[in-house]
Protein backbone atom coordinates (compact mmCIF):
# COMPACT_ATOMS: atom_id res chain seq x y z
CA UNK A 1 0.00 0.00 0.00
CA UNK A 2 0.78 3.59 -0.43
CA UNK A 3 -0.49 6.74 0.83
CA UNK A 4 -1.53 9.00 -2.25
CA UNK A 5 -2.21 12.88 -1.96
CA UNK A 6 -4.07 15.15 -3.82
CA UNK A 7 -4.18 18.67 -4.19
CA UNK A 8 -5.59 21.87 -5.78
CA UNK A 9 -7.74 20.72 -8.14
CA UNK A 10 -6.62 17.21 -8.05
CA UNK A 11 -8.70 16.84 -4.92
CA UNK A 12 -11.69 18.80 -6.23
CA UNK A 13 -11.97 16.75 -9.12
CA UNK A 14 -11.84 13.22 -6.93
CA UNK A 15 -13.61 14.84 -4.16
CA UNK A 16 -10.63 13.15 -2.48
CA UNK A 17 -7.58 14.16 -0.07
CA UNK A 18 -5.46 11.03 1.12
CA UNK A 19 -6.18 7.67 -0.38
CA UNK A 20 -4.51 4.43 0.22
CA UNK A 21 -3.51 2.38 -3.27
CA UNK A 22 -2.35 -1.23 -3.90
CA UNK A 23 0.80 -1.26 -5.25
CA UNK A 24 0.96 -4.02 -7.50
CA UNK A 25 4.04 -6.53 -6.38
CA UNK A 26 5.26 -3.62 -4.18
CA UNK A 27 6.93 -1.66 -6.98
CA UNK A 28 5.68 0.09 -9.95
CA UNK A 29 6.84 2.94 -12.34
CA UNK A 30 5.48 6.45 -12.11
CA UNK A 31 4.09 5.84 -15.54
CA UNK A 32 2.11 2.77 -14.33
CA UNK A 33 1.18 4.82 -11.46
CA UNK A 34 -0.31 7.04 -13.24
CA UNK A 35 -2.46 4.77 -15.53
CA UNK A 36 -4.08 2.95 -11.93
CA UNK A 37 -4.55 6.40 -10.88
CA UNK A 38 -6.56 7.38 -14.37
CA UNK A 39 -8.27 4.16 -14.25
CA UNK A 40 -9.29 4.77 -10.53
CA UNK A 41 -9.87 8.71 -11.02
CA UNK A 42 -11.03 9.11 -15.02
CA UNK A 43 -11.61 12.59 -13.78
CA UNK A 44 -8.01 13.13 -13.74
CA UNK A 45 -7.52 12.65 -17.61
CA UNK A 46 -9.09 16.43 -17.83
CA UNK A 47 -5.84 18.06 -16.02
CA UNK A 48 -3.21 18.53 -18.03
CA UNK A 49 0.48 18.07 -17.04
CA UNK A 50 -0.06 16.26 -14.06
CA UNK A 51 3.15 15.84 -12.34
CA UNK A 52 3.91 12.66 -9.47
CA UNK A 53 6.07 13.29 -6.18
CA UNK A 54 7.39 10.48 -4.52
CA UNK A 55 8.07 11.44 -0.52
CA UNK A 56 8.24 15.26 -1.74
CA UNK A 57 10.69 14.78 -4.74
CA UNK A 58 9.41 14.94 -8.16
CA UNK A 59 9.41 11.86 -9.50
CA UNK A 60 9.96 10.94 -13.68
CA UNK A 61 8.18 8.25 -15.66
CA UNK A 62 10.68 5.44 -15.24
CA UNK A 63 11.27 6.55 -11.59
CA UNK A 64 9.83 3.26 -9.33
CA UNK A 65 7.07 4.25 -6.50
CA UNK A 66 7.48 1.37 -3.19
CA UNK A 67 5.00 0.22 -1.06
CA UNK A 68 5.15 2.91 1.98
CA UNK A 69 6.04 5.70 -0.16
CA UNK A 70 4.10 8.59 0.42
CA UNK A 71 2.66 9.87 -3.33
CA UNK A 72 1.71 13.39 -4.75
CA UNK A 73 -0.42 13.86 -7.31
CA UNK A 74 1.21 17.34 -8.58
CA UNK A 75 -1.27 19.95 -10.99
CA UNK A 76 -0.26 22.87 -12.12
CA UNK A 77 1.45 24.96 -9.47
CA UNK A 78 1.14 28.85 -8.97
CA UNK A 79 1.86 30.08 -6.13
CA UNK A 80 2.97 33.79 -6.12
CA UNK B 1 21.20 33.40 5.35
CA UNK B 2 18.14 31.55 3.45
CA UNK B 3 14.97 31.90 5.64
CA UNK B 4 12.10 30.20 4.08
CA UNK B 5 7.88 29.95 5.46
CA UNK B 6 4.76 29.25 4.86
CA UNK B 7 2.50 31.15 6.81
CA UNK B 8 -1.47 31.26 7.56
CA UNK B 9 -1.10 35.33 9.45
CA UNK B 10 -0.15 38.43 7.13
CA UNK B 11 3.49 39.22 5.62
CA UNK B 12 4.92 41.85 7.38
CA UNK B 13 7.11 43.86 4.75
CA UNK B 14 9.37 46.15 7.16
CA UNK B 15 9.82 42.80 9.36
CA UNK B 16 11.39 40.90 6.29
CA UNK B 17 13.05 43.89 5.26
CA UNK B 18 14.94 44.06 8.36
CA UNK B 19 15.84 40.55 8.79
CA UNK B 20 17.24 40.00 5.67
CA UNK B 21 19.14 43.70 5.02
CA UNK B 22 22.67 43.94 6.60
CA UNK B 23 25.33 46.20 7.09
CA UNK B 24 27.39 44.98 3.93
CA UNK B 25 24.32 45.24 2.08
CA UNK B 26 24.22 48.48 -0.55
CA UNK B 27 20.73 46.84 -1.39
CA UNK B 28 17.96 44.88 -0.59
CA UNK B 29 15.61 44.16 -3.41
CA UNK B 30 11.90 43.32 -2.22
CA UNK B 31 9.36 41.69 -4.29
CA UNK B 32 6.03 41.76 -2.70
CA UNK B 33 3.38 40.01 -4.52
CA UNK B 34 -0.56 40.94 -3.40
CA UNK B 35 -4.19 39.97 -4.50
CA UNK B 36 -5.56 42.08 -7.19
CA UNK B 37 -9.25 42.95 -7.10
CA UNK B 38 -9.99 41.72 -10.79
CA UNK B 39 -9.00 38.84 -13.37
CA UNK B 40 -10.04 38.13 -16.61
CA UNK B 41 -12.43 40.26 -16.30
CA UNK B 42 -13.76 39.51 -13.18
CA UNK B 43 -14.06 40.64 -9.53
CA UNK B 44 -11.81 38.61 -7.55
CA UNK B 45 -13.01 38.62 -3.61
CA UNK B 46 -10.03 36.90 -2.45
CA UNK B 47 -7.60 34.07 -3.12
CA UNK B 48 -7.49 30.72 -0.82
CA UNK B 49 -3.88 29.13 -1.14
CA UNK B 50 -3.22 25.07 -1.13
CA UNK B 51 0.40 24.09 -0.10
CA UNK B 52 1.84 20.80 -0.01
CA UNK B 53 4.05 22.45 2.86
CA UNK B 54 6.77 19.70 3.44
CA UNK B 55 7.31 19.71 -0.25
CA UNK B 56 6.65 23.49 -0.86
CA UNK B 57 9.17 24.10 1.81
CA UNK B 58 11.99 22.10 0.17
CA UNK B 59 11.12 23.18 -3.07
CA UNK B 60 11.61 27.10 -2.10
CA UNK B 61 14.91 26.31 -0.02
CA UNK B 62 16.55 24.64 -3.54
CA UNK B 63 15.40 27.59 -5.30
CA UNK B 64 17.31 29.88 -3.05
CA UNK B 65 20.35 27.52 -2.75
CA UNK B 66 20.18 28.00 -6.22
CA UNK B 67 20.03 32.40 -6.49
CA UNK B 68 22.70 31.95 -4.10
CA UNK B 69 24.95 30.06 -6.08
CA UNK B 70 24.39 31.86 -9.18
CA UNK B 71 24.33 35.92 -8.03
CA UNK B 72 26.67 37.18 -5.00
CA UNK B 73 23.61 37.69 -2.32
CA UNK B 74 23.80 38.11 1.08
CA UNK B 75 20.24 36.83 2.80
CA UNK B 76 17.31 35.14 1.33
CA UNK B 77 13.85 35.68 2.41
CA UNK B 78 11.35 33.69 0.85
CA UNK B 79 7.56 33.88 2.86
CA UNK B 80 4.62 32.82 1.36
CA UNK B 81 0.90 32.52 2.89
CA UNK B 82 -1.43 29.78 2.77
CA UNK B 83 -5.29 29.87 2.75
CA UNK B 84 -7.40 32.64 2.56
CA UNK B 85 -5.75 36.00 1.21
CA UNK B 86 -7.56 39.13 1.07
CA UNK B 87 -7.69 41.47 -1.88
CA UNK B 88 -4.87 43.76 -1.47
CA UNK B 89 -3.50 41.73 1.37
CA UNK B 90 0.38 40.32 0.28
CA UNK B 91 0.44 36.92 -0.62
CA UNK B 92 4.21 36.20 -1.15
CA UNK B 93 7.19 38.40 -0.44
CA UNK B 94 11.17 37.50 -2.03
CA UNK B 95 13.62 39.65 -0.21
CA UNK B 96 17.41 39.40 -1.36
CA UNK B 97 20.42 41.35 -0.18
CA UNK B 98 23.95 42.10 -1.90
CA UNK B 99 26.65 44.22 -1.97
CA UNK B 100 25.42 44.88 -5.76
CA UNK B 101 21.91 45.70 -6.73
CA UNK B 102 22.05 43.92 -10.04
CA UNK B 103 22.65 40.48 -7.77
CA UNK B 104 20.22 41.21 -5.88
CA UNK B 105 17.57 42.12 -8.59
CA UNK B 106 18.59 39.03 -10.66
CA UNK B 107 18.24 36.27 -7.92
CA UNK B 108 15.25 38.05 -6.87
CA UNK B 109 13.65 37.76 -10.52
CA UNK B 110 14.96 33.84 -11.02
CA UNK B 111 13.58 32.93 -7.61
CA UNK B 112 9.84 34.51 -7.86
CA UNK B 113 9.37 32.83 -11.10
CA UNK B 114 11.07 29.39 -10.17
CA UNK B 115 8.52 29.60 -7.02
CA UNK B 116 5.69 29.71 -9.64
CA UNK B 117 6.33 27.01 -11.55
CA UNK B 118 7.82 24.48 -9.25
CA UNK B 119 6.65 25.31 -5.68
CA UNK B 120 3.86 22.82 -4.69
CA UNK B 121 1.46 25.92 -4.15
CA UNK B 122 -1.85 26.43 -6.16
CA UNK B 123 -4.67 29.28 -5.51
CA UNK B 124 -7.85 28.96 -5.81
CA UNK B 125 -9.74 32.26 -6.80
CA UNK B 126 -12.89 33.15 -5.73
CA UNK B 127 -15.16 35.45 -7.27
CA UNK B 128 -18.65 36.85 -7.08
CA UNK B 129 -20.89 33.44 -8.43
CA UNK B 130 -18.22 30.76 -8.04
CA UNK B 131 -14.36 29.64 -7.60
CA UNK B 132 -11.85 28.44 -9.67
CA UNK B 133 -8.32 26.85 -9.15
CA UNK B 134 -5.96 29.28 -11.23
CA UNK B 135 -3.61 27.50 -13.86
CA UNK B 136 -0.21 28.32 -13.74
CA UNK B 137 0.81 30.95 -16.10
CA UNK B 138 3.82 32.93 -16.84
Amino acid sequence: MAKVLFFGITKDLTKTSTENIEIPNDKTSVSELKDILLQQYPELSKVPDLMIAINTNYAKDDDVARSGDEIAIIPPTNGG
Amino acid sequence: MIDIKITKTSLDINKIYQSTRTNQSGCTNLFVGTVRDNNLGRDVKYLDFETYEKMALKEMQKIAETAQAKWKVINITVHHREGKVEVGEVAVIVAVSARHRDHAINATHYIIDTLKFTVPIWKKEVFDGGEEWVSAHP
